[in-house]
């Protein structure tokens, strides 16, 4: 990116001050390599982000932005509904609540290390992945709609995981707020073979092992050790997400047109949050939500059946549940009030600090898991919210590593067999229905997570925690 | 850009974290069926051995051609989907912005098949239709 014009502020952060109609400044909270790494384009839509109606303080870029659709990847935004705010279809994007969920197994490297290829053909037989695949769960249109209300809850009332573990999912486990009629019937006929499945490209299911411990006290909290094996499942809302992406963009240009609201990118249509177009969107992106929530309970629930057949010592807990492609109210300090805000995360991570309602009492001192997804080669890092980044940043941080590579580029370049063959060399045991899947997601087409990480440390949204490192990958 | 005689009508294309899909015909037509294949060929990876097995009706509106092509994409997504089957083959006709047609492929069955990536949906992300020497182009990028 071309840094001319950017100010300093500190050393992972960086400001473009309002030109224009731009309304606030951007922020880049990025290392001075990354900001020159990044896109021009991460400059472009977080300037176009920052004149929508309604937006608070700044538009903002996390260390991993890149190009989006509308919003950079990356890209976080406040609105006030009082002020005109406006939501979003591309601030959310179109996997609705693609996340991560994180299991403790309280197994050791050791006892897993010399039956991890068993437990990795187990996984990829019992979760369904893919493209075409389709999980065990058939639902009918009404049950459906219990999905989309219910969210984790459903799945846990009918059996799937525990009571406790909802207490450690954003919401509970439930978005407040979901109305199925606003969601479209074509998008539900797509989602009723699909409840527990995985999908494919970017999503996957690890077992992993705790590499580094950063900070103890933290660490403890949460429940890591060296050494310990961990389950992280990535994933979303499925096509039911998709769809309603795809319908609510349609929908919202044409209300960003009746409400005079320009739009500088046809991904960036919005609409007030206080009106019935923008109501609705709400309500239906909130059944998004709620199906990526019972998705990954659903899929959590298996792994722990796998877990059961292979390890009967076993007891799998979720460390946390969190999602990247969201809208949600919260209650954020502005000048020393307490204003009601509809944050949009995209591609970013909810990173609260200690004493939010919204964590478990269990995490109330320390703050909030933040889980980082790097790739199947390399680490992965877990991070703890804290109440400098709810000041910088209303409280979010960075998602992953980001592309470096575009797929088509990774395709050409590695042979998906090899990939796979070169990982297991390493110790790192992936099972894929999808050799180009595999070389799409190559480790070396991706950025380092840990400089991503490092910056997303350094600029003080969240403090690093933990390193792990993989010993087996299912790729969608 | 006209796309000189003799090579591939459908392509893919560079994106950051993405895929550009791209096709090229006579007619609007034809463009827009080819860059359903260029999707499609990345969904399944030995595309040219989906068969004519099966058809299923396509109706989609825009309000300019960009908008057109990225719902003739979606709805394709959305139908295969639904009926749990991978397309090979377009008849379609684009009167202003609307398409009526048919889809053709068979029912997705990945035990005879090798997958590709799944793809989310069509995007407006470098969405271009146009006419050029009397050749169309149709292209976007693939949230996948």
């Amino acid at each position: 990116m071309d840094t001319k014009g950017l100010v300093k502020k500190s050393k992972c952060w960086w400001e473009i001050p309002p030109t224009e109609d731009m309304r606030v400044p951007a922020y880049l909270f990025a290392s001075p390599s990354l900001v020159h790494e990044m896109d021009d384009k991460v400059r472009e839509q977080i300037t176009n982000v920052a004149r929508l109606p309604g937006i608070v303080k700044a538009a903002m870029a996390m260390p991993d932005a890149h190009w989006g659709y509308g919003f950079p990847i990356g890209g976080v935004a406040a609105f006030d509904p009082d002020q005109g705010g406006i939501i979003s279809v591309g601030g959310v994007g179109y996997d609705i609540s693609c996340g991560v969920r994180t299991m403790l197994t309280g197994l050791t490297l050791e006892e897993v290390e010399s039956k991890i290829e068993t437990l990795m053909d187990a996984l990829f037989y019992r979760v369904p992945s893919g493209v075409g695949s389709e999980g065990k769960i058939r639902l009918t249109p009404k049950k459906l709609d219990e999905v989309l209300t219910g969210g984790a809850q459903w799945a846990v009332s009918l059996g799937y995981g525990t009571p406790e573990d909802l207490e450690y999912i954003e919401e509970n486990g439930r978005m407040p707020g979901a109305d199925p009629k606003c969601v479209s019937d074509k998008a539900k006929k797509r989602q009723y073979r699909q409840v527990g499945t995985l999908g494919s490209g970017n999503h996957y299911l690890e077992i992993q092992y705790i590499d580094t411990i950063y900070e103890p006290e933290a660490a403890a909290a949460m429940g890591l050790k060296e050494k310990d094996i961990i389950v992280a499942i990535h994933c979303g809302s499925r096509a039911l997400g998709h769809q309603i992406g795809t319908d609510y963009i349609q929908e919202l240009a044409k209300a960003a047109q009746k409400y005079n609201i320009p739009i500088r990118e046809r991904e960036l249509v919005c609409a007030p949050i206080k009106s019935p177009e923008g109501e609705r969107y709400f309500k239906a992106m909130a059944c998004g939500v709620n199906c990526a929530l019972a998705n990954r309970q659903v899929i959590a629930h298996i792994v722990r059946q796998v877990f059961a057949d292979i390890f009967p010592k076993a007891e799998l807990k979720t460390l946390y549940d969190i999602s990247h492609n969201t809208c949600k109210i919260e209650e954020h300090e502005i000048n020393g009030v307490k204003k009601r805000l509809y944050v949009h995360r995209k591609g970013a991570t909810r990173a609260f600090g200690p004493g939010r309602p919204e964590l478990p009492k269990a995490l109330q001192k320390v703050g909030q898991p933040v889980l980082i997804g790097g790739t199947m080669g390399t680490c992965s890092y877990i991070l703890v919210g804290s109440e400098q980044g709810e000041s910088l940043a209303w409280g979010s941080a960075c998602h992953g590593a980001g592309r470096a590579m575009s797929r088509r580029a990774a395709k050409k370049k590695w042979k998906g067999s090899k990939v796979i063959t070169d990982l297991a060399h390493k110790g790192i045991f992936v099972r894929t229905a999808s050799y180009r899947g595999a070389a799409e997601e190559a480790p070396q087409a991706y950025k380092d997570v840990t400089e991503v990480v490092d910056a997303t440390h350094e600029a003080g949204l969240a403090r690093k925690v933990a390193k792990v490192r993989p010993l087996g990958c299912v790729k969608g | 850009m006209g796309k000189p005689v003799g090579q591939e009508l459908y392509e893919t294309f560079e994106h950051g974290a993405d895929i550009g899909v791209r096709g090229y015909g006579a007619t609007i037509e034809e463009a827009f069926s080819n860059a359903a294949k260029a999707m499609f060929s990345q969904i399944i990876v030995d595309f040219d051995q989906v068969g004519p097995e099966k058809t299923v009706d396509i109706e989609c509106e825009g309000i300019d051609y960009e908008s057109l092509l990225v719902a003739f994409l979606n709805e394709l997504l959305a139908q295969a989907d639904i009926n749990r089957m991978v397309f090979c083959g377009f008849e379609i006709s684009v009167s202003e912005f609307s398409i009526k047609g048919k889809a053709i492929g068979e029912k997705i069955d990945m035990s005879c098949h090798e997958p590709g990536v799944e793809v989310k949906g069509a995007t407006f992300t470098m969405a271009k239709v146009e006419k050029k020497d009397s050749q169309w182009l149709a292209q976007c990028v693939v949230d996948v």
